[in-house]
């Protein structure tokens, strides 16, 4: 076994059921075989490809600009109070 | 002809020569949207009022405009529903994204209103345009106009099935790794997937961003290439776009011929096991009409073709892993009632809100991007695609473009492919030019023997060779034809 699924899932942050486990372990096991194909070519001296084209730092004018409003950035927000995204408390023994 | 059976050109010269107007058209699509939609799927939602209101905006810009500037507005464009359109539901077909409104318009969406589009629709698609079939979308089903016992192909399905079974004038797909082209193939479209860096993602969801591109899916090449013009361009949003001024695409099409045109046919594609019959007579038979209209055949190799899925199914979960990283509950999207903390709130949110492939790809993009893992899998990959992407500079070198089949095999039936790997075979044949960051198109090129489903044949070219793509893809439109 090459990919522990619940362990990646984890690192992922992805909470998995039993059955999805079991479910999930054999087909990335697979897939993971697959794609190890990529290991039989000789890369020595290749520079990676990081984009789908070559490119060059991308500027624009360091300029104060309009943003988002407040209230339509917080409009999806699941919870909020106020001003703020309302989240379960962070640190233990801290007020929420 | 009914209205909804236009495409781009014939509906912008009804409009100009004042045969309907903008409001009737719309109207038009959006009737056809509540006779067929129950039956095909391909929306999502539609939002009528809206797309009426641009409409009559569109049709009172036309009245008192005198420039000829204005005299085709008014086209309804369907949009896939992972680009943000203000105001609108932008789902990625993902439930973890229902009730979600956007802020804001993507920049396609932009380009298409400043050139007279009205965005009307939101149509189904692979969640996080991830698959081949759009049986992946959380939200509902679409089915191949031409066989609704068949998928429309994916991601991009309901765009294929709107374009295809005529509930739109013309749609937006996206294309990762062949997303635009295998549906268009499916449903007998055009589908074009722009060269990396030729049109904005800006207001696009992100699933791979060394790949993904917006482009059009149309009823005729001609339409391609008007909604290509439309969308194309840099946009300071969008750091890959570059500065590079826009062809005029739809002028490029006057006198389309293939004669003297280096049509490369590589044996990487062409013998390739698993190849549908009628897909392979289709391709051979698309072969010998740009031959007899005065092509010239190359043989050329893309000896690195066979790696090209391996190296795609890293890189893209890879990427795709930290794009959805997005998606943990706290400032749009679906919230766990079940999360005690912050970190059940991450991790009980993303699994009732991610439906399984994407929860497959988000394990895999975290497994090869890990400690460990990175320098053999996603290192390696980079640059195995650099040779992919050398392969097709060689061959480009020799030839104006290469011809192959769109997808291995026709629309197969709901279910038919339960593994995902075998789904990921889909791409085979539009992987390799996705890496490359070079222009593709599907063009119908013909349909089955027995089963009549429609079959699409695809044209490579270099990157920003969209010209030349477009040119060589209307040729082949009218000789088939």
């Amino acid at each position: 076994m090459k990919i522990d699924v619940g362990y990646v899932a984890e690192l992922a942050r992805l909470e998995l059921t039993e059955e999805e486990k079991a479910v999930f372990q054999p087909q990335l096991e697979n897939i993971v075989k697959y794609v190890e194909k990529i290991s039989e070519v000789d890369v020595t001296g290749v520079e990676p490809m990081m984009h789908g084209r070559t490119l060059v730092n991308a500027f624009r004018e360091d300029v104060v600009r309009e943003s988002l409003p407040t209230e339509v950035a917080l409009a999806n927000a699941p919870k909020r109070v106020g001003d703020e995204f309302l989240l379960p408390k962070i640190v233990e023994g801290a007020e929420s | 002809m009914e209205l909804f059976e236009l495409g781009i050109k014939q509906a912008q010269e009804g409009l100009a020569k004042g045969e309907f107007s903008s409001v009737e058209l719309t109207q038009a699509i959006i009737d056809r949207y509540h006779a067929k939609n129950g039956e095909i799927g391909a929306y999502l939602t539609f939002d009528e009022e809206d797309a009426l209101r641009l409409a009559k905006e569109a049709d009172e810009v036309r009245g008192s405009a005198a420039g000829e500037t204005h005299r085709g507005t008014g086209v309804p464009i369907a949009i896939k529903d992972l680009i943000n359109v203000k105001g609108q539901p932008c789902t990625c077909a993902s439930k973890i994204l229902k009730g979600y409104v956007s802020p804001y318009d993507a920049t396609v969406v932009k380009n298409l209103k400043a050139n007279g589009f009205i965005p009307a629709g939101r149509v189904n698609m692979d969640e996080f345009a991830m698959g081949s079939s759009t049986e992946n979308s959380a939200l509902g089903v679409t089915r191949n106009p031409y066989d609704l016992t068949r998928v429309p192909g994916g991601s991009s399905g309901g765009s294929a099935a709107a374009v295809g079974g005529n509930l739109c004038i013309a749609a937006l797909g996206t294309d990762t790794g062949g997303s635009i082209r295998q549906p268009a193939s499916f449903c007998n479209c055009v589908g074009v997937k722009p060269s990396y860096g030729r049109v904005s993602r800006y207001g696009v969801t992100a699933f791979a961003s060394s790949l993904d591109q917006v482009g059009p899916m149309t009823k005729s090449v001609e339409d391609a290439a008007i909604l290509l013009k439309a969308l194309a361009g840099h946009d300071e949003m969008d750091g890959t776009t570059p500065h590079d001024p826009v062809p005029d695409y739809v002028k490029a099409l006057e006198g389309a011929s293939l004669k003297g045109v280096k049509l490369g046919l590589a044996k990487e594609y062409l013998e390739t096991a698993g190849m549908d019959p009628e897909v392979r007579r289709i391709t051979d038979e698309a072969i010998k009409v740009c031959e007899a209209a005065g092509a010239e055949l190359v043989e050329v190799s893309l000896p690195h073709t066979e790696y090209a899925m391996a190296v795609y199914y890293v890189i893209a979960p890879a990427e795709a892993s930290a794009n959805l990283s997005r998606f943990d509950g706290v400032r749009y999207g679906h919230r766990s009632e079940l999360a005690k903390d912050v970190y059940s709130l991450y991790t009980k949110s993303r699994a009732e809100g991610f439906g399984p492939e994407v929860k497959r790809r988000i394990i895999m993009g975290t497994y090869v991007l890990s400690s460990g893992y990175y320098d053999a899998y996603y290192g390696k990959a980079q640059k195995v695609r650099t040779l992919i992407k050398r392969d097709f500079d060689q061959a480009f070198a020799k030839v104006d473009a290469l011809l192959t089949p769109c997808a291995p095999t026709p629309a197969f039936k709901f279910g038919a492919n339960q593994d995902p790997l075998t789904m990921y075979l889909n791409d085979l044949y539009t992987i390799p030019s996705a890496l490359a960051g070079v222009c593709a198109s599907s063009v119908p090129a013909g349909f089955t023997k027995d089963t009549n489903l429609p079959v699409g044949v695809q044209f490579i070219c270099g990157g920003f060779k969209e010209e030349k793509l477009l040119k060589i893809s209307k040729a082949f439109e009218e000789v088939r034809a």
